[in-house]
């Protein structure tokens, strides 16, 4: 990972912008034209199946839903990828950094999880991979877009504001008894 | 098998450790075990020591994988060199590409230790 940016204790800001979305998003979203049926996404459940197929296979303990009433979650540790191509958008992952760490800890089994460096690699490549699934599971998004490189920002004062505006859609989980969300922001 | 000298390409130092974990558990007595965080750094390696086999991310800075492996079929000692690239990008246009470029294989992240094991097993067995 090359980027981390710190967020405490000032309050930080971060505008992110994404290409216009081109010709092949209408394939994904809508009718390409009267002859094709619409196809409708479900980006809630895909971006949740992302990320459960994640935490099953590399991190080696489920997600599960949320208990309700759902307690206060103030998370301090995010990172993010972006989408740029025939569909632009964000994809973000918070949580605690202590659920972080727990993460790391899971990921690297019985090795030394080390330094705090640790937590935010781990954390932004598990990002990293659930946009990757997350992408490989919409049809034709596979090759027509690319995945920025995971930025990791962690402090409990910012504020993530993204320059898609567009569609946005969360999930919340819970790991090992602690809450974790993932989301998408598409572009309008 | 035979002991064998791997090297490991990633930008994320977690992502090196749970791919040299996936290979001892996959079986391969490993003699040595060296780690870049890009392409560029790996060419240096490449270049300075004997490997048996090269696992490398597509998406890191400096010099991303895909022209990792093409600079890498230029060096002589390692033209033969099995690559399995192991990346999020998982659509078919990265996989032929990645493949016309020199690469041996392909595993989609996230992956398990048994998927290292079904690729990698056959590249060194020749």
């Amino acid at each position: 990972m090359d980027q981390a940016i710190t967020a405490e204790p000032e309050r930080v800001r971060i505008h992110l912008s994404a290409r216009a979305a081109g010709p092949g998003a209408q394939a994904v979203g809508k009718a390409a034209d009267a002859k094709q049926p619409v196809v409708r996404i479900d980006w809630r459940e895909e971006l949740a199946k992302a990320a459960g197929e994640v935490f099953d296979v590399m991190v080696g303990a489920p997600l599960t839903a949320p208990p309700e009433p759902r307690p206060p979650f103030i998370p301090d540790f995010a990172a993010m990828v972006g989408i740029a191509g025939s569909m632009c958008g964000l994809v973000n992952l918070r949580t605690t950094a202590d659920c972080a760490r727990s993460i790391t800890a899971k990921m690297l089994g019985g090795d030394e999880v080390g330094a705090a460096e640790a937590a935010q690699d781990a954390f932004g490549e598990v990002c990293n991979m659930i946009a990757g699934s997350f992408k490989g599971r919409i049809s034709g998004l596979a090759d027509g877009c690319a995945l920025s490189v995971p930025t990791v920002i962690f402090g409990r004062d910012f504020t993530l504001f993204s320059l898609a505006r567009g569609e946005h859609y969360e999930v919340t989980f819970e790991f090992e008894g602690k809450l974790l969300s993932v989301s998408l922001d598409l572009q309008g | 098998m035979k002991p064998v000298n791997v090297l490991i390409v990633d930008d994320s130092s977690v992502m090196r450790k749970i791919v040299g974990r996936s290979l001892r558990q996959a079986g391969l007595d490993l003699v040595q075990v060296l780690e870049a965080s890009n392409g560029s750094e790996a060419l240096s390696l490449a270049r300075e020591n004997p490997l048996d086999l090269i696992l490398s991310d597509i998406n890191m800075p400096l010099m991303d994988g895909l022209e990792f492996v093409r600079q890498l079929r230029g060096i002589e000692s390692a033209q033969h060199t099995p690559v399995v690239m192991i990346t999020t990008e998982a659509g078919e246009g990265h996989v032929v590409q990645a493949l016309s470029l020199g690469a041996s294989g392909y595993i989609r992240k996230p992956f398990t230790p048994e998927q290292i094991k079904e690729r990698v097993i056959p590249l060194l067995r020749g």
